[in-house]
This record gives C-alpha cells, structure tokens and sequence, in this order.
C-alpha cells in the first residue's frame, strides 16, 4: 500500500451534499491535480499491433493529447453509428429523466464525492453532445437545453470519467427506465478509442491476449509449466498426482479460465480447486494454451475488439472436437459468455448441448450457448452426491461472500456459489442486504481500472464494499472474503489491506479444494494456500 | 436560478397568451380550434416518430439487467420477475416496471456516518412519483366526460371515489390535491436536494411548471372562477368530432387552460417525457434472460479480424515442439474473419 498516500480516515472524508458552484456544463478535470485518479495511456505498439487508430506517446496532463486533426467529425461519426446500431444507446440518450435514484448508488460517487461521477451526470457528458448534434432543442438553445460543444476539454472530460466506471451495472438496478451506464460508458469508450484515447491496462492485456491468447501474454511453453507445476504444489498438499490435459484432441470437455488462474495470487489456490475436483472425478477435458484466456478486456474496449477475442473460443472448441465447454471463475468474463458469444460467434452447432458425464444432468440453461458456469457444474455434483466435502477443513476461515458484479447484474448466479460455500465451509456469514447480491458493490477495480497509478481511485471505489467486509470482521470476525471474479482476487487483496487489514481474499473453488476429500488422499494438514489447518482443539476452543 | 426562472417564466406567458387569445373573440378560433388541433397533431405523429427513431435501432445484444437468481439446475429456486426466463416472466416483469415503478421501489439512501457506510429506505421520490402518475392518469380519465358523449361508464363512478370526501361546493377531487402535492415535492427536492439541484436542466423545471400551471387553472376554473361548463363541453365534443365551433361565454381563463394543454401536446415528444414511450423498449428490462439457453441475433454482426489457431501455431511452433504440446497438421494458414455465422451482415 501506498506508504504516503492518503489515510483511510483521510479517504473518508467526502462531502456527498456540498456540490460546486459551477454548471456542470463547463468541462473541468485538472489532470495534474487528480494524479492517482486515472490510468495512463495506451503505449503505442499496442495499439499498432491490434491496427488501432491514431497510436502515439502522449500523457493526460499534457495540453496536447495528439488528436487526429479531423477528431470532431471522427466522433460524430462513429456517435450517428452507434445510435443507428444500438437501441439501448439511443434510448438512454433521450429518456433519461434526471430523478437522480441513480445518484448514490456509484460506488465512485460515494468513494469520491465528485459529482461527475454520479451514473446521471456520467451519462450527461455524453448525452450534453449528443443534444447539441441530435436534438432540435439542444441545436436551437444549446446550453439552455443541457447541450455543449464537443471541444477537446470535453474529450479530456470523457476520458476521466468513462475510464472511472466499472461498467458494473449497480445503477442499472435502480433506475426506473433501467438505464445502464455500462451501456453509456461502452459506448463512450469506443469513441475514445477511434481517435486513439485508452489506456495501457486495457490494451496490453488486448494486445497480449490477441496475439498469446491470454492477458498476461503467457506462451504455450510457461503455460504448460504453470500448470505442470501447480499439479506438483497439488501433490505435495494432497497427496494426489494429478495430469491437466493440455490441447488433447477429442476430450469432452474444454476447460476456460482466466490466465490469472494459473499465473496470479490468490487466483492459484482456486485452480489447485478445480485441478483437485476434475482429478477426483475423473473428469474427461483439456485445457487450450490458445484459448488461454477467459476474459476478455474487449469488452473494456469495443464490441468489435470483443468480438475479435472472443472468437477464438469456439474456434479452439471446434478444432479440439470436444463436446462442450466448461468456464472457470470470472466476472467480465461471463458478461461476454452469457450475453455475447453466442451472438457474436455463434452459432455453436458443432458442439453438443451440455451434459455432467457424471450425474447425467442436463444444463438446460446452456443449451445454445454450450458453456457451463463452474458453480452451475460443481453445485450439480455436489446435489448429485458426486463428491463428499468435509467443511471442518475450512474452519480456520470465517467466510463471507462477495457477488461479483457481472455474475450478479448480468447472470442471475447467486444461489449456486452459496450453496458451494454453504457445503465448504461451517462459518458463513452475509455482508448487509445493501451491497449482496443485485445490490452488490464493486472492488472498485472492474473493467480494466485495476493498475496502480489510479489508486486513489480504487481505493475510493472499493470503499462501499470494504466497508460492508469490515462490518462483518468486526461482528462476526469474518477473515476471508470470498469472490468469484479474477479481477476481485486481483484488487481485493489490496483493498482489503488498506480499508479492513485482517481479512484475506478466495474464490469459491478455493474452498471446495479444501473441502474435497479425494480418494486416495493423505491427511491434510494444510490448506490450499499452505496455511496450517486448526487441530480438533482448536476447533473445539473456537466454539 | 435562471434554469427555474426562464422555464417559470415560459409557463405564465404561455398562460397569459391563451387568456389573452380567449379574451378576444376574433383569436377564439385560432387559440380554441387551430391551436389544439395542431398541438394534438403533434402530439400524436411526434410520439409515433421518436418510437419509430427508437425501433428502428436494432437490439443486437441481450443485455437483461439481473436482479434475482437466474433458472439453471432444476433445484435452485429462480426468480422469474427478477430474471426472467421467459416471456410471461418480461411481461410480468415489465408490468411491476410501469404500473407500481418496481425499480425506483428498491431506491436507498447512503450516507457515511463517521467511518461507517449506512443505507436507509428511500420511498419518498417512489411514492411522489407513483402519486403524480396516478393523480395524472385519473385526471385524464376524468377529462373524457367532456369529450366523450356518452360519457364512459367508468367516468361516474371515478368522479363519485375521487370527490369521497366531498370536501367543498363542487366537490373538490382527491387527485387535485394529490397531483399538485405531488409536483411541489418533485420541485420541491430539485431545489431543495444539493444533488438532484446540480443536475437538474431548464428541461427539468418546464414540464413540472407547465403541469402546475394546467392543474392551476383547472381548480381556478372550478372552484373560483367559474366558466360555463356546458360551453366547455360543447367546444371539446365539436372538436372530437371535426365539427370544430366556438360557442358563446368560454370564458378566457379556459383558453388559458387550454393553451397551457396545448403547449404540453407539442412539448410532449420533442422532451425527457418520452419515458412513458420509451420504458417500454427500455433492453435492460424487456429481455429475457435466457441467453445460453436461446440464442439472440444480431442483424449487423459483422465480420472482424481474428488471430487465427493456424497463425498462433506458426508463431509459437518451436516453443509447443520444446514443451511437448501436440502440433495440429493440415492447417489452413489463411488469416481468418470470424464470420458473421446467423446475421445477414
């Protein structure tokens, strides 16, 4: 954490009530002032690589952000398209009635207090363009109607604050007319991005994942030691020698994860999970080193650059000739498998509708799509009878669970990962109603913002969700918060450092692995993590 | 100050161009019939055009909001309303939307109390809302004794709940009450609420002022300026049936009313009042959240660039060799398009 950056009781000084004097129409971000607030910009090689407009070196501070010289037209362009393309846009654009339900709800608005960042006004810095070029009133009495000119201020402005929503759809919930500002914040990236305006945390991993197939830019022969090596830290737990079939033609199933899974902390201990599970039931299926990436910093992007990486998972399925796919844990990642690649890259009609090889069920939810949600898998299992968890092996930890956006606000998938916990563990507690389930909060991370030069931002984001964490570690002692998005795992940790020091950060399969008793297995005496696991007096002396 | 003032402003001029225009018998023809038949016009061919902007935009992804657990395993208990899985689920959904304002419903409050993030319920602006629409809604429905002949069997029966309290000679309705009541808080915390003051627009301030002004020179008509109701009648009935005339004593505080109508007809389309159109298209809501289970088109799905396994192979050919991962042969090495496979694109 950052040694002298802001206090936690610094962070919590925010003023929600004290708005400034100023129309909200002038565009006012001081860059240099809100360092520690935004992301830098995308380095040009990535942008080349991907054959993406207008690469170059520039800085957000800067007064020249290297626009090509016809930007303005560039923008209306691609803005008349958008509304031709997506209803949801135009309709945003028009029926907004500024009741402001919607203001409170922004994790970034509660972190920061800055106005902007309520979901009403994030949309306004759009809609007060789209006003001025679409609109009789807007042409006729610009300001007056809540209509501005597109001018590079206003640009910058987009920049800041579409690169400060997560897209995670909390808003979206209470807004009467269901207006989604991860629509808004989609559509307002993709115009950014025809004229070269991004960042670098969204764009390597795009670049990475085009050309290795995964974010972090892992070639097939670390791939395959990664797995290879978290097979031996499996041994060493377990006992139990476990193969991941790597690329094999003809398996059943292919399994799709997030590169984080087999290269990040504490993402690792959740694939040690899923290793032991298929392991112990014999589970026929292959990883790809291509379709190496389950998430899809595409859609950070734009719908086409989402399309283009998505691609390769059908593609991978077909080649393989397996019968269906199975997904690991991801949030963003299962918003472009459950709302998007099947449109996109469908249809699938090479594979088979999905099917447990082990309890014969059918997952009549993924008929089309031909993917499986892990949870969805393993709940079935564990309904089935299929595997035995022996719950005591968590007692070290006092869980609680935190949905993750995605899987929330754009699945329904809340019961599947309680009811995989429920069974992993004896100690579960729920984090207050306001910020579970549809309600939940984001890490304050999600759509590409997790990197370190906006931190501050991050921090102020994740405020809401830490504070419901700590309210349950200080009721209920609650020390590890579990999740199911690699991006949570990524950014929790940190948050949880900073806001609730204590409380450590797992996936749900993490527990399961703990909890799994396997055939053939020694007697564990840790943890997936290698933490010591407590003695029957400790338990004892617990209760 | 000048985004109340002006749109304040508008609204009584509006008002006293009507009283002026009734008050003189040579502008009755142009204020009582002209007027409010183009203004109907616009009403009705502007609200039919912004549908038809927003229809004519496709929905190339189903992008259903999740409120409430999703139908996967047979055993879990799902949420139809919340998520639907199908279309009585949309439509049972849709209807909680725009009947009871199920969304504005789980409104809260949050607020930092020390270190400590609280929420509180938050029903005012739900149940404000909720008041103005329905107050509205009735209004409405009560207006058609004066257009239609024979009045509505529902109208009698409206007028007899709504005037229950019998509260004045004639009797004043509830929904007068309420509906004003209702559009002094909506005001009342666009000025009041730090927030909601910051991003409220002249736009914002209009349409409450014009229905203030409607609703206001209706009760001035009814409970202290009379005007001759059966005159009244008499001209909306002639202009149901396109027999446009203008009877005598109208009296010109009713063309005020009228004008103030009128000015809520054009404005109607051309403004945010189109959420009563446009939540119905609204895609966070009107979908069903099936999308594994049925696959949703999209007319425009495009081909685009993709890096291809073939491509992947031969970059990274040596490197598989050195790790022992099995080399697929008989590649095509053509740089792919992930087709547009459904989509006429």
């Amino acid at each position: 954490m950052p040694e002298k950056g802001p206090k936690p009781e610094d962070l919590l000084r925010v003023e929600h009530n004290k708005l400034p004097e100023k129309d909200w129409l002038e565009p006012d971000v001081d860059f240099k002032a809100k360092h520690g607030n935004y992301c830098y910009p995308s380095k040009p090689k990535m942008l080349e690589y991907l054959g993406m407009p207008n690469p170059r070196q520039w800085r957000p501070a800067d007064d020249d952000w290297k626009l090509p010289p016809d930007w303005q037209e560039i923008i209306y362009k691609g803005m008349q398209e958008r509304l031709d393309r997506f209803r949801s846009f135009k309709l945003f654009m028009d029926i907004c009635v500024r009741c402001g339900a919607c203001a409170d709800k922004c994790h970034f608005f509660i972190g920061s207090g800055d106005p902007k960042n309520m979901p009403v006004m994030r949309a306004e810095l759009l809609r007060s363009v789209y006003r001025r070029q679409h609109t009789t009133a807007g042409k006729v009495l610009g300001k007056f109607a809540g209509a501005r000119d597109l001018t590079e201020d206003v640009l910058k402005e987009w920049f800041y604050y579409f690169y400060q929503c997560t897209e995670c759809r909390r808003c979206s919930v209470f807004c009467p007319y269901g207006i989604d500002t991860a629509e808004i914040t989609m559509m307002g990236r993709e115009l950014l991005n025809l004229v070269g305006v991004n960042i670098n945390w969204v764009m390597e991993p795009v670049a990475n994942c085009y050309r290795t197939g995964n974010h972090l830019g892992i070639q097939p022969h670390t791939f395959k030691d990664n797995i290879e090596f978290a097979a031996d830290d499996l041994a060493d737990i377990t006992g139990v020698k476990v193969e991941v079939p790597i690329n094999k033609k003809g398996a059943e199933i292919l399994f799709v994860t997030p590169s984080a899974d087999y290269f990040g902390s504490p993402h690792y201990y959740t694939f040690l999970g899923y290793m032991a599970l298929f392991h112990e039931i014999g589970l026929d299926y292959t990883m790809s080193a291509f379709a190496s990436e389950g998430g899809n910093f595409g859609l950070f992007t734009s719908h086409e650059m989402m399309k283009r990486l998505n691609a390769k998972i059908y593609a991978e399925a077909k080649r393989l000739g397996v019968k269906w796919i199975l997904g690991g844990e991801c949030g963003h990642m299962w918003r472009v498998l459950h709302q998007y690649m099947d449109t996109m890259n469908g249809p699938a009609d090479f594979l088979e509708e999905p099917v447990s090889p082990l309890t014969g069920t059918r997952f009549e939810n993924a008929t089309s799509t031909k993917m499986v949600h892990i949870s969805e898998f393993t709940a079935d299992l564990l309904r089935e009878g299929k595997i035995k968890l022996d719950p005591s092996r968590n007692d070290h930890f006092r869980v609680t669970y935190h949905d993750s956006c995605n899987p929330a606000r754009a699945m329904g998938l809340f019961e599947e990962p309680r009811y995989l916990l429920r069974s992993s563990c004896n100690n579960f507690f729920e984090m207050p109603e306001s910020t579970i389930r549809e309600r939940t909060f984001c890490c304050g991370s999600g759509s590409g913002l997790g990197t370190d030069e906006n931190l501050e931002a991050r921090l102020r984001g994740g405020m809401p969700r830490a504070n419901a964490v700590q309210y349950v570690h200080e009721k209920h002692g609650v020390n590890l918060l579990t999740c199911m998005c690699a991006i949570d795992k990524a950014t929790l940790p940190p948050l949880m450092e900073y806001w609730v020091p204590g409380v450590e950060v797992a996936g749900v399969h993490e527990l399961v692995g703990n909890a799994l008793v396997m055939k053939g297995e020694g007697e564990r005496t840790t943890d997936l993590r290698g933490t010591p696991l407590l003695t029957k007096e400790e338990v004892t002396a617990n209760v | 100050m000048a985004k109340m003032l002006y749109p304040f402003l508008i609204v009584v001029a509006l008002a006293l161009v009507g009283y002026a225009g009734g008050s003189l018998p040579a502008l009755q023809v142009v204020f009582g019939i002209i007027i409010p038949y183009i203004a109907m016009a616009a009403f009705v061919a502007g609200f039919a055009y912004r549908m038809l902007g927003w229809v004519r935009s496709p929905v190339p992804f189903r992008i259903t909001t999740t409120a409430g657990q999703q139908r996967s395993l047979p055993w879990i208990k799902a949420n139809n309303l919340e998520a639907p899985a199908n279309k009585l689920g949309v439509l049972g959904r849709m209807a909680l939307e725009v009947l009871l304002f199920r969304s504005l419903f789980r409104n809260t409050s949050a607020g930092l109390r020390g270190k400590r993030l609280l929420f509180g319920e938050e029903k005012l602006l739900w149940a404000g809302g909720l008041l103005f629409h329905y107050s509205f809604l009735v209004i409405i429905l009560r207006h058609t004794r004066f257009f239609l002949d024979p009045v509505p069997f529902f109208v009698p029966w409206l007028q007899a709940v709504d005037g229950f309290f019998q509260v004045g000679v004639p009797a004043m309705y509830i929904t007068t009450a309420t509906i004003l009541v209702a559009l002094l808080f909506l005001f009342a915390r666009r000025v009041v609420m730090p927030q909601i003051r910051y991003i409220s627009l002249p736009a914002d301030y209009f349409p409450l002022f014009l229905i203030l002004g409607i609703g206001t020179t209706g009760v001035l008509m009814r409970h202290f300026f009379r005007v001759d109701i059966e005159a009244v009648k008499e001209l909306a009935l002639s202009l149901v049936v396109l027999q446009p005339r203008i009877p005598a004593n109208v009296g010109p505080l009713f063309f005020a009313h009228l004008a103030l109508v009128s000015s809520l007809l054009v404005y109607f389309p051309l403004s945010k009042l189109m959420h009563m159109g446009g939540i119905f298209l609204s895609p966070t809501r009107n979908l069903t959240n099936d999308n594994r289970r049925r696959r949703h088109v999209n007319p425009w799905n495009y081909p685009v660039p993709t890096h291809s396994y073939a491509e992947w192979q031969e970059e990274f050919k040596e490197k598989l060799e050195m790790a022992g991962i099995p080399l697929d042969e008989d590649l095509d090495h053509k740089p792919e398009m992930a087709a547009a496979r459904g989509g006429h694109a």
